[in-house]
């Protein structure tokens, strides 16, 4: 071949399963969600369904650098513990 | 062992020898019998590979995607509108660079509805980054497809492999042929050995945002992976005739090349017929030769070089429209062609929709092109049939309706 050869090799789109590798996803955050502790039974379905793994297992915390507002949490919740509260602007 | 079969049912069998894994697939006329074989070999215990019917052809692809990247060998077929259903994942297949062969039962697109030959289905995914490849036998449907997932799987190559063959000309008719065993294909093909895969072990996102500054290295690296293809089909095609004995051709197959003083240049089922065309010309003292060209991805931009200098001219078949352009693979020579060569370069664009093109036809076109009496673009054999008078008849029916 009289073409330029390149020598990129073999790429492809791999990515390695990081926290936060789509950058602070909390930003896009409309509705918080706000957890009453009285309310919660601690039964975890909230840190199952949680799309983006920001709830933490043993307290329950939300981390809001990452939590997008999605609301899932407070839908699956059975005792009605998380509601979702518009956020303030920032 | 020797058989008489099918085309189709020929491509199971070599998917079989090749030791395929999985196979998701969807039916469609004319490639239905590929996979209905592949089925049975399967419930007969003849076949050690899993079967997943889908939905449609979009996630037959998907599908495809996904069981290469766990590391296994897969295999699919598809015709015309399946494949052109697929088209998204086909882009996908080869943007994640997996290893795969598919094989497309070349079938024209509607409307109107037509499930006969022509190569507009395939034509129209060049650019998708599979590597494409026509066959013009049955014999050369089976090597095929067990040199395909030599290429496909190659290190240096990982983009997927579209096999095309023609509907019903190669489909539909027997012929005898040889299907090498496991065992002997085994020796030629060793097990697949991914560069990477799906693996709870080592978990990995794939297919994942990618920014301007980083992407469009993974377009390079496609590019790249289709260059190095040229090497791999060329010891492919030799390493398969030290074992096997049969050859036809790498990127290309030539036919009377060396005397020839007018070629022919043309892809699958036509370029057989081309054969015989040259033949035809050869007996009434007329040099003809035939250049085919086999892989249309990687275009063998070399070879057309090499093999078309210094001859009086080229008439290139088609089976396919580049709409507002011409036939695709005249455009293609001609542009390998460009600085390197003065010879005329006609175009015949034929056997659209499954038409009969025969050897005379073929061979008339050459004489005209030979005498600088062919048009640079001949549009097949256009006239006007009663079933079009329809159309015209209609069309002054709306035209009463419409105006009133």
């Amino acid at each position: 071949m009289s073409r330029k050869e390149e020598t990129v090799g073999y790429i492809t789109s791999l990515s390695r399963p990081i926290k936060g590798c789509s950058g602070d996803t909390g930003e896009w955050r409309v509705f918080r969600p706000v957890k009453d502790d009285e309310k919660c039974n601690k039964c975890l379905l909230c840190w199952v369904f949680c799309p983006e793994a920001c709830i933490t297992k043993d307290e329950l915390e939300i981390d809001f650098q990452y939590c997008k507002g999605c609301g899932i949490c407070a839908v699956e919740c059975p005792t009605k513990a998380i509601e979702m509260v518009k956020e303030e602007k920032r | 062992m020797r058989l008489l079969e099918t085309g189709n049912h020929l491509v199971a069998l070599a998917a079989n020898a090749a030791a395929v894994e999985v196979v998701p697939a969807y039916p469609i006329t004319p490639q239905t019998q590929i996979i209905e074989k592949i089925a049975d070999l399967i419930a007969e215990g003849k076949m050690d590979a899993e079967y997943i019917p889908v939905e449609s052809e979009h996630s037959a692809c998907a599908a495809l995607v996904s069981a290469s990247l766990t590391g296994v060998r897969a295999f699919s077929a598809t015709s015309s509108h399946g494949l052109a259903y697929m088209h998204e994942m086909l882009h996908y297949a080869a943007g994640i660079r997996v290893p795969a062969v598919m094989a497309n039962v070349n079938r024209a697109l509607g409307p109107g509805w037509n499930i006969w030959c022509d190569h507009q289905d395939s034509i129209s995914q060049r650019d998708t980054g599979w590597l494409q490849v026509y066959v013009a036998s049955h014999q050369e449907t089976v090597d095929t497809v067990i040199q395909a997932f030599r290429i496909t799987e190659d290190h240096s190559v990982l983009l997927p492999l579209m096999l095309n063959l023609d509907a019903f000309v190669l489909s539909h008719t027997y012929m005898d042929a040889d299907i090498p065993s496991r065992e002997e294909v085994a020796r030629f093909l060793p097990p697949y050995k991914p560069l990477w895969k799906l693996d709870p072990r080592k978990p990995v996102t794939h297919g994942s945002v990618v920014y301007p500054v980083d992407f469009s290295e993974t377009r390079q690296s496609m590019q790249l992976g289709q260059e190095s293809a040229r090497a791999i089909i060329e010891k492919a095609a030799d390493e398969f005739r030290d074992m096997f004995g049969r050859y036809h051709g790498a990127m290309v197959e030539g036919y009377m090349l060396d005397d020839a003083e007018f070629l022919i240049v043309a892809m699958g089922s036509l370029a057989a017929e081309s054969r015989v065309a040259v033949d035809a010309l050869r007996k009434e003292g007329k040099a003809a030769g035939l250049l085919r060209v086999r892989f249309f991805r990687p275009f063998p931009i070399d070879e057309i070089r090499k093999c078309c200098a210094g001859r009086e001219g080229l008439l290139v078949i088609d089976r396919d429209y580049s709409y507002g352009m011409e036939g695709a693979l005249f455009t293609e020579v001609k542009a390998a062609l460009y600085g390197h060569g003065s010879e005329p370069v006609r175009n015949l664009i034929v056997g659209i929709g499954g038409r009969d093109v025969t050897y005379e036809l073929i061979a008339e076109n050459v004489r005209k092109a030979w005498d600088g009496a062919l048009d640079e673009i001949t549009w097949g054999d256009a006239h006007v049939t009663d079933a079009h008078e329809v159309t015209r008849e209609l069309l002054c029916e709306f035209e009463e309706l419409l105006d009133q």
